[in-house]
């Protein structure tokens, strides 16, 4: 009988790398990072790159090992700040960037994964996202024709998987996972627990198994916080008021 | 006097309604989270996939998978919801969130914004700010009035790239602030900071704009 579980990043990895493919990467900026996936593609020395997904990680952490190792030869994002190796890349012109408005990006992936080949967006429309594109007017609004994304393998970070591929995703950890596992031609799935089918609730599942081929339970997880920021106990709630 | 940051802030906060469902950008913007005036209920949206965001956690306390969209650690609230960065955009293109507030380099008097990019400069990317200006019903831009050097920043044509064409229909800046009909009907100035005075801003701006009567 075939499974989907592998024993940990490495193994999950095998015979799925290729150079110049395309991957895409779950996260938003180091919130919901596969980190032991991202080492291991680091490790794998694998080359030429296209990488799609919010942010490439930031100094020290997430995409930025890959990035750093020069693998990388495109990257499609959203934001790219606190990156200072991919700052001085892109100064030199030793890197490709293709500026995505962070919903755009989100629909493209979407739509990839779910076969829509393109769609139309008021998003971006007079501005330079635009050049080049196809435009169009709906109910007397412009609208611009964005184009789905897909890729040669996806990485996601869920929290709890079981066996089968099933994730759930936590908090704000799961931003654009979902789709980017929907999207890929392969998917490989990391979690923090990994379970017997039966132990998820069915009703609960954010990505079911489908769009997963790989899974492996993820060690040593640093999430390290870009902006710690607390308040002391006897302030007064900040935030939000009713 | 020109207003200063809170000033700016709690003028931006007098655009929130009981019930609106309002996304905040960084910078001034996000101090309007804590003048929410009393009585009336405002839910935060986070693009990066949170409806119902609560303050920061207390020391000790911060969660690494919760965080704004400025990455900074934050907590939940009873009747806070998670979903994907898709579901987030489908909220916001589909003209779900009632307000957005947000940073501006440039504004135009047609309402046009600039505020994601310096020519010559690293480009950080857009994030999310073309998709909130496309998809809210109604922005508010909180922004310097002039530059380090002087030169205006409301001004008839925008010189940066843009983010959004016809997009602003507000404009608070430290002297005042300006309502705009981004359906083409220019922008008017609707307030004045205390001890600022019609000569000072008008000298300072370059967009063309008419007066509230009540300021004439």
């Amino acid at each position: 009988m075939t499974s989907k579980v592998y024993p940990d990043a490495a193994a999950s990895l095998e015979g799925l790398l290729f150079q110049g493919m395309t991957i895409m990467a779950g996260g938003f900026g180091l919130c919901g990072v596969p980190e032991n996936l991202i080492l291991a593609l680091r490790n794998s020395g694998v080359m030429d790159l296209t990488v799609i997904g919010n942010n490439v990680g930031c100094d020290n952490h997430g995409m930025w090992h890959v990035l750093t190792n020069g693998q990388i030869k495109k990257v499609l994002a959203s934001y790219v700040g606190e990156n200072k190796v991919l700052e001085q890349l892109y100064m030199n012109g030793g890197i490709e960037i293709e500026f995505n408005p962070q919903g755009t990006l989100a629909e493209r992936i979407r739509a990839g994964g779910a076969g829509i080949p393109a769609f139309y967006t008021r998003t971006g429309y007079g501005t330079a996202v635009a050049e080049g594109k196809e435009t169009r007017q709906f109910q007397g609004e412009w609208h611009v024709m964005e184009t789905g994304l897909t890729a040669d393998l996806s990485l996601v970070k869920a929290w709890k998987g079981d066996t089968e591929g099933n994730l759930v995703y936590r908090k704000t950890a799961r931003n654009f996972n979902p789709m980017i596992a929907t999207a890929g031609n392969v998917t490989v799935a990391e979690v923090e627990e990994l379970v017997q089918p039966g132990e998820l609730e069915p009703d609960q599942i954010h990505t079911p198994g489908i769009f997963v081929q790989r899974i492996f339970k993820g060690t040593q997880y640093v999430k390290y916080i870009e902006r710690l920021t607390t308040r002391p106990r006897q302030a007064a709630a900040a935030g939000e008021a009713h | 006097m020109a207003w200063t940051r809170e000033e700016m802030a709690a003028r931006a906060a007098r655009e929130l309604r009981d019930g609106y469902y309002v996304n905040l950008g960084v910078g001034i913007p996000t101090l309007v989270a804590n003048m929410i005036p009393p009585g009336i209920k405002v839910t935060l949206q986070s693009e990066n996939g949170m409806l119902g965001m609560g303050p920061f956690p207390y020391e000790g306390e911060a969660d690494p998978d919760l965080i704004n969209a400025g990455k900074q650690t934050i907590t939940e609230l009873p009747h806070s919801s998670y979903f994907s960065s898709a579901d987030s955009f489908g909220m916001i293109r589909g003209g779900h969130i009632n307000l957005s507030i947000l940073g501006g380099m440039q504004v135009n008097e047609q309402g046009d914004l600039a505020n994601w990019m310096v020519p010559g400069k690293m480009i950080k990317g857009m994030g999310g700010a073309m998709d909130l200006v496309a998809g809210v019903p109604r922005v508010v831009v909180v922004m310097e009035h002039t530059e380090k050097s002087g030169a205006p920043k409301f001004k008839r044509q925008c010189t940066l790239p843009l983010t959004g064409t016809a997009v602003v229909d507000l404009l608070i800046t430290e002297l005042g602030a300006f309502e705009i009909d981004s359906r083409g009907g220019g922008a008017t100035l609707i307030e004045l900071a205390d001890g600022v005075g019609l000569d000072e801003i008008q000298s300072k701006t370059e967009a063309h704009f008419r007066v509230c009567s009540t300021l004439a």
